[in-house]
């Protein structure tokens, strides 16, 4: 593994195991004050762990025990570079030299550094802006110089802090396929509760909720395959969990999930059940038939979903049309009973 | 919107005509010119009173070619002993984290409310012929009352503060993430100081050198009670208006007026690049 | 996230602060009448006297005072051209005395006093730090260049003695720092800064046992002479201008002297 961070710091919370291979990039997913951010600063040097150990190529970069410091690399020579949601462009050098900085800090001339950062420039596609001052550039063009400055400093690691999170929707796709290209011998770290960043950047992802990593996997399994809340939400699947009996699912609150197949699990095992909104039918009255799921619920919140109405409720999501919530009069606290079949739930062992 | 084009957007409406200025009332004006004219009246007075007919002859004299010259060089000398320790204290006020910073900050700030005169005393206590160090000092051979460097002293002692003052201000503003990204690119942290945090904080340290310089080259109190005064040694330019209102007055006054020259001339030439900076 | 509006400030502050200011600008006016405990009103006798003069006038003037119950004696003491500067410019003096003669002669030029009369000399003295740490015994050990001697500066009146008995004794001095106020050397020789400064008897004497002095002969080449005058000031009351000449009188009566004597001051 190239880098590896085993490490707490009690004061935020936090008691992780994270590590990546070369060239791979790793999505740290979770919702805000997980403990993300915490994480990345751990890597760059910015928060000093309590106990634990971070290295990087073999070489340690910090490590504790029991808040006393053994091992300290300062951040500036551990090769690990840092990019955030705001650029944080140098204002009073061009755009050339903004990228020729890291280079030069590193003890290259200034013609080496300025031929360096041209390259870059070329493969971020803004040769004719080489010249131009930080704040004469858009949202967009300043993240892509921050990208390609972090990235000409050659670290060994790369740290994206919500990379897309203060740009326009509309550029953020190409910024991605571009950071797509960019990033591919790259080994990344990348914080994000983007679904779309962690789909097509990284090659594995780990879900971090309450200072704790939840769930780790490669990207399609975690995301088809949640196994905690928050995985589940960025997924865009309901999620209920339960033991497995020999009727199915058996949930804490007493009901029973159907899914399709049969897991080949012992009894008791810890079970996840999972299924798309829009498998989730919205009723008035008890439904009839089987074999489905009912579950009685309240309506929390309806929100737009692409041309469908997303349905809030304190069991599950279901995705309707607004036609269904006018014939339906759905509305907040309403009543509901909600129906999956259960060739739609997905069921596996946590 | 991000920082970078909300600067951007910010400097475009600085320069816009048709941009309605919010948050002055308008009763505000009055009280302004009443202020304005109390700083700017007494200058022209003095004007009025100088001795135009003789100003040259007045202004050229030896001595007072002398004390132009000796003011001149200490206030250029001070403002640099105020920046070899003060950008330095700035960074440890601005930046560190110890026991007692907030103390140290208000014993830093002392010379601003200090009369200069003590000032001057509290500089004879240390380096005076008695003094705590100048005791010693003697004994070595290093007599530092009634030369030049008691000058230097004594504009550095009262000066250090407002540079002190105006680039901690302006670090604690420019936040360090900007060190911290610089740091992560690689960038040891004297580069990082070099290349990074000084660059951005440019203005505020520019303005804090120029209060530096003015301040020096108008101080009185602590120089006489420190340095004594002799032309060519320790008789700054305002020691030389003091002396010459017992005989001259007219060479006074017109000596006063050269110091508001000077002073506005240093003002003017870096305020406006000053402002340059900030706007970018 | 929005920041909360401050809370509106009242106008009180302000408006109280308006206040003072015009209170205390009011009271720095002061007018020439003294409002005593026994409810009837003194008069104020302003008197300018040059700064090496505190001592002496501070006791004339209490035995003025005493002699004349309901006059309150106002002493402003500052260096001898201040004084002139403040008179030329309306400052409400009614007696006037300077450390020599050349600036009350500028109040003459200008018609601004009576007669001046010469109340007083002064002559030069070698004062040195307790023990004499530099062995001075004569004005000629002031040219050694390893000394730190301090004088007046040649434009102010002490400055003025010291070149003239410099010359007498046809010497150079090279002093480390010419001082604009006899009290600045003084100062600079009793915290041990200089090894030796030349100022008037009278500072020696007022100094007390925080220097020493030493006579040296050529002291007689300047002699200081002191002259007091009555202002002439327009809209001054027949008994203010009375009263002043009263003080000046005071000042030449055998009581004045005594004090002057006691201080080290030469009789006229």
């Amino acid at each position: 593994m190239t880098f590896e961070l085993a490490a707490t710091v009690p004061s935020r919370g936090l008691d992780v195991r994270l590590d990546v291979a070369e060239g791979r990039t790793l999505a740290l997913l979770g919702p805000n004050g997980a403990g993300k951010s915490t994480a990345l600063g751990l890597a760059a040097g910015t928060l000093r762990p309590h106990d634990g150990e971070i290295t990087l190529d073999g070489r340690t970069l910090a490590a504790a025990r029991d808040g006393r410091r053994t091992t300290w690399v300062a951040p500036h020579r551990r090769r690990v570079a840092l990019l955030a949601q705001d650029p944080m462009l140098f204002g009073h050098l061009t755009v050339r030299e903004n990228i020729a900085f890291g280079p030069r800090a590193q003890g290259a001339t200034r013609r080496e550094a300025a031929a360096r950062a041209d390259r870059w420039l070329a493969a971020i596609d803004l040769t004719d802006l080489a010249d131009r001052r930080p704040a004469t550039l858009s949202g967009g063009q300043a993240q892509r110089v921050a990208i390609a400055r972090a990235l000409a400093a050659a670290p060994r690691l790369l740290l994206l802090d919500e990379p897309m999170a203060a740009l326009d929707v509309d550029i953020t796709p190409a910024l991605r396929q571009r950071l797509q290209h960019l990033l591919a011998e790259q080994t990344t770290v990348l914080a994000t509760h983007d679904v779309l960043d962690a789909l097509l950047l990284a090659d594995e992802v780990a879900v971090v909720d309450g200072g704790r990593v939840v769930e780790r996997g490669p990207t399609a399994e975690v995301l088809s395959r949640p196994r905690s809340a928050f995985a589940a939400s960025i997924a865009g699947l309901n999620l209920l969990s339960g033991t497995w009996t020999s009727d199915g699912v058996a949930t804490a609150g007493g009901e029973v999930v159907h899914g399709h197949g049969a897991p080949d699990v012992v009894l008791g095992t810890a079970m996840t059940a999972v299924c798309r909104p829009a498998a989730v039918a919205v009723h008035l009255t008890a439904p009839h038939g089987s074999p489905r799921n009912t579950f009685r619920a309240t309506v929390r919140s309806l929100t737009p979903h692409g041309d469908l109405v997303r349905v809030r409720t304190d069991r599950l999501a279901a995705d309707v049309t607004p036609g269904s919530v006018a014939e339906l009069g759905l509305a907040p606290g309403r009543e509901v009973w909600l129906a999956v079949k259960a060739a739609e739930v997905d069921v596996y062992p946590v | 919107m991000t920082p970078t084009s909300e600067r951007a957007s910010a400097a475009r409406a600085a320069r816009d005509p048709a941009e309605v200025p919010a948050g002055l009332p308008r009763w505000a004006y009055a009280p302004a010119v009443v202020g304005g004219l109390f700083v700017v009246v007494p200058l022209i007075a003095m004007g009025t009173r100088v001795d135009w007919s003789n100003y040259g002859a007045l202004v050229t004299s030896e001595s007072a070619r002398a004390a132009l010259a000796l003011s001149l060089q200490t206030a250029a000398a001070s403002t640099l002993l105020c920046l070899v320790l003060g950008i330095p204290m700035a960074l440890v006020l601005a930046r560190g984290r110890f026991p007692g910073q907030g103390l140290l900050r208000s014993l830093v700030l002392v010379p601003l409310v200090l009369p200069p005169v003590v000032g001057g005393v509290a500089l004879l206590s240390t380096f005076g012929r008695r003094g705590l160090l100048g005791e010693s000092m003697e004994v070595l051979g290093l007599q530092i009352a009634f030369s030049t460097t008691a000058v230097v002293l004594a504009q550095s002692f009262v000066a250090l503060p407002f540079l002190v003052v105006s680039l901690e201000g302006a670090l604690r503003t420019a936040g360090e993430r900007y060190d911290v990204v610089a740091a992560s690119l690689g960038a040891s942290p004297t580069t990082v100081l070099r290349r990074v945090t000084l660059p951005l904080v440019w203005p505020g340290l520019l303005s804090g050198t120029v209060l530096a310089f003015a301040r020096a080259l108008g101080e009185f109190g602590a120089t006489i009670t420190f340095a004594g005064s002799l032309q060519g040694v320790t008789r700054t330019l305002p020691l030389e208006v003091y002396l010459q209102r017992e005989t001259d007055p007219d060479a006074a006054v017109a000596l006063s007026l050269l110091l508001v020259a000077v002073a506005v001339v240093v003002i003017a030439a870096t305020h406006r690049r000053g402002a340059g900076g900030a706007v970018r | 996230m929005t920041a909360a509006l401050p809370r509106r400030t009242t106008r009180a502050p302000a408006a109280l602060l308006v206040a003072a200011s015009a209170v205390v600008a009011l009271t720095a006016c002061s007018t020439g009448t003294v409002a005593t405990s026994d409810g009837e009103e003194d008069t104020t006798l302003t008197v300018f006297a040059a700064a090496s003069l505190t001592e002496a006038f501070d006791e004339i003037a209490a035995d003025f005072e005493a002699d004349h119950p309901d006059v309150d004696v106002a002493l402003s003491l500052a260096g001898s051209s201040s004084l002139v500067a403040q008179i030329q410019q309306g400052a409400p003096a009614d007696v006037v005395a300077t450390a020599d003669r050349a600036t009350m002669d500028a109040l003459v030029a200008d018609d601004l006093v009576g007669t001046p009369q010469t109340f007083a000399t002064n002559t030069l003295e070698i004062a040195v730090p307790p023990g004499n740490p530099a062995d001075v015994s004569a004005l000629t050990d002031l040219t050694d260049p390893d000394l730190n001697v301090v004088v007046c500066a040649p434009e102010v009146p002490c400055g003025a003695a010291t070149t003239a008995v410099v010359d007498r004794a046809g010497l150079t001095l090279q002093p480390v720092s010419e001082e604009q106020s006899v009290t600045d050397v003084l100062g600079k020789v009793t915290a041990g800064e200089a090894d030796a400064g030349l100022v008037y008897v009278t500072d020696v004497a007022r100094a007390g046992d925080r220097v020493e002095g030493v006579a040296f002969d050529e002291s007689d080449a300047a002699v200081n002479t002191y002259p007091v005058a009555t202002v002439d000031r327009a809209g001054q009351s027949p008994d203010q201008a009375d009263l002043a000449q009263q003080f000046v009188d005071a000042v030449l009566s055998d009581d004045g002297q005594a004090v002057l004597a006691d201080l080290g001051f030469a009789a006229p």
